[in-house]
């Protein structure tokens, strides 16, 4: 559904491609991980796909028709983008906050609708943020914040779904909600692309990764296939082993200790 | 708390309405006014009450309703708390504008408050040139034109003073008070003027609400939900300052407003931006109404500066609710 063809990012007076080259396909049905170290470009696609950075060549599709042609709010109604960074000067009530997501499917004044109320107490309920809907955002945890901006994503009501980091500074509880909710997602039809670092829980959790390095995808497939120590240890030049987890038989990656090489 | 917040924000800014039409040089009862007002009774009272006062209420309910507009809807663009048009450039293009008419010894009423109003309209431009041009061709970063702000406005700062300097007393004292805002030379003329500013620059920003809402949010989000953030952050920014720029012209520099009155009103609970901007407009000439009330009557027959009136009601009120402010 969401597809990068050859997508190609150069920042003004950088040296090299942040984005080089670069295409994979997030389907619908499935969770499609990218990971990378920092400064693989991770962030860089997510902003070309937002159109906060112009892509240098190459393209984005999404269900098979370029982005670049398609109204900034058709395409936010298709494809929900929570990015990594988002600190609201002035707090709002979470059920507001979530209405936002409603904007692209406003008219011209922007009145909120019966449907919109619906839309967005629903996209509360299927974030399992009933509880929180009366809070104030700047009254909210850190899981809770992550769960309200996915709420405001579902609200949005398209089929696809993109995750920036959805997880930093969650606890080992709230990150496995979020991920099972993501999978559960993507199980029920829509297509979630997720960037993340957790590499051992993207394993557990996506069909496939997509594995970053300075701009190239460096291995893309099943978790299994990108798993493998040698090519991690290359693009994280770390030493690592990795084995499969003997509880949920998944691979998993172990890094050493002492930069041994 | 929303009802009542609309209920008492109207029902203040009637009774001030009111207070601006009894209160002056000569104290009038309200049955005189309310006849005056229909053309009946005392040809003197009449004028006073038609030729003076309104005209003068209905300026300040103009200057205090724009300014408080621009205010929240820059707050909201910019993503900052402490941005309000005079930070950002609007006033010191003005003063600017008006001291070089001044300066330049034209003396034909009207020439200054354009001065001003182009003066002001020069910095605005210039500040989003600065940003653009900082930002190597990406066209808003709301960040930069915070700064560019800033920056253009205390290059104002220092032209003045530098214009200031060798200037004989009597102009000094003159560009001084028109820095100090005031409402006395209101007449239906600038009412009338500003009025169309005010609906056309409020009626757009009200329009573009949705839009702050979004962009208060931040630049990605606002992105990813469908704002055109490269044109609608900039195109705001231009019609806040439009608008500050309007009053200023129309009062000369009535600072504070545009700060303080977005913050009244998000302390009571609302903040989404329509209701955030519509309830700034009221607000906003509640303030300017009761400073001008004060400004006039405190050292009468005496006029006391406008601005500093605002700023000494402000501050206060600022500091009372800075614990619940948001």
């Amino acid at each position: 559904m969401i597809r990068f063809d050859q997508a190609v990012v150069r920042y003004p007076g950088a040296s090299r491609n942040a984005v080089d080259g670069v295409s994979f396909v997030a389907e619908r049905g499935a969770v499609t991980a990218v990971a990378g170290p920092n400064g693989s470009g991770k962030s860089t696609l997510i902003r070309a796909l937002i159109g906060r950075q112009r892509l240098s060549a190459g393209r984005i599709l999404i269900d098979e028709v370029d982005a670049a042609g398609i109204a900034r709010r058709e395409l936010a109604r298709r494809v929900a983008v929570v990015p990594q960074r988002e600190e609201p000067v002035f707090p709002l009530v979470v059920r507001d906050y979530v209405l936002l997501g409603r904007y692209p499917h406003a008219g011209s004044w922007g009145t909120t609708t019966a449907r919109d109320l619906r839309a967005a107490d629903d996209a509360i309920a299927r974030a399992g943020a009933v509880e929180l809907a009366a809070r104030r955002t700047d009254e909210l945890s850190g899981g809770e914040w992550q769960r309200i901006r996915l709420a405001r994503a579902l609200a949005q009501g398209g089929d696809g779904l993109v995750l920036d980091e959805p997880t930093t500074f969650l606890d080992v509880a709230h990150e496995m909600a979020a991920f099972e909710l993501v999978s559960s997602l993507a199980a029920g039809g829509m297509a979630v692309l997720l960037v993340s670092h957790q590499l051992n829980l993207v394993a557990r959790f996506a069909q496939r990764i997509v594995l970053l390095d300075g701009g190239r995808v460096a291995a893309s497939g099943a978790p299994d296939e990108v798993m493998q120590a040698p090519l991690l240890e290359q693009v994280y030049h770390w030493p690592l082993v990795v084995s499969r987890d003997p509880a949920v038989g998944s691979p998993t990656l172990v890094p050493l200790r002492g930069r041994g090489q | 708390m929303r009802i009542s917040f609309w209920g008492l924000a109207l029902l203040a800014l009637a009774l001030l309405a009111m207070a601006a039409l009894a209160f002056g040089a000569v104290p009038l009862p309200l049955a005189d006014i309310a006849g005056a007002l229909r053309g009946a009774g005392d040809p003197i009272t009449v004028s006073i009450v038609r030729d003076i006062r309104l005209p003068r209420a209905a300026l300040g309910v103009l200057v205090g309703a724009g300014l408080g507009m621009s205010g929240g809807a820059l707050q909201g663009t910019l993503r900052n708390a402490l941005a309000e048009p005079y930070l950002l450039g609007v006033s010191g293009g003005a003063a600017v504008g008006a001291v070089i008419a001044v300066a330049s010894g034209i003396t034909q009423p009207g020439i200054v408050p354009l001065a001003a109003f182009l003066g002001a309209t020069s910095a605005v431009i210039l500040v989003l040139v600065v940003a653009r041009v900082a930002g190597g061709g990406r066209r808003a970063d709301t960040r930069l034109l915070l700064m560019a702000g800033v920056v253009v406005g205390a290059f104002a700062n220092a032209t003045i003073m530098v214009a200031l300097a060798g200037a004989p007393a009597n102009l000094v004292r003159g560009a001084l008070w028109w820095m100090m805002g005031s409402l006395a030379d209101a007449g239906w003329r600038e009412a009338r003027w500003l009025a169309l500013y005010v609906i056309g620059a409020g009626g757009a920003l009200l329009w573009l609400a949705r839009d702050i809402d979004l962009l208060a949010l931040g630049e990605e989000p606002a992105a990813a939900l469908g704002v055109d953030v490269d044109r609608a952050a900039p195109r705001i920014f231009l019609i806040a300052s439009l608008l500050a720029a309007a009053t200023v012209a129309a009062a000369g520099l009535v600072g504070f407003v545009g700060l303080i009155v977005p913050h009244l009103v998000r302390a009571a609970g609302v903040r989404g931006h329509r209701g955030l901007l519509g309830g700034s407009a009221i607000v906003g000439a509640c303030l300017v109404l009761a400073a001008d009330l004060g400004a006039r009557i405190l050292r009468a027959p005496a006029e006391l500066p406008l601005g500093a009136i605002t700023a000494l009601l402000g501050v206060p009120f600022f500091l009372s609710r800075l614990r619940r402010l948001a």
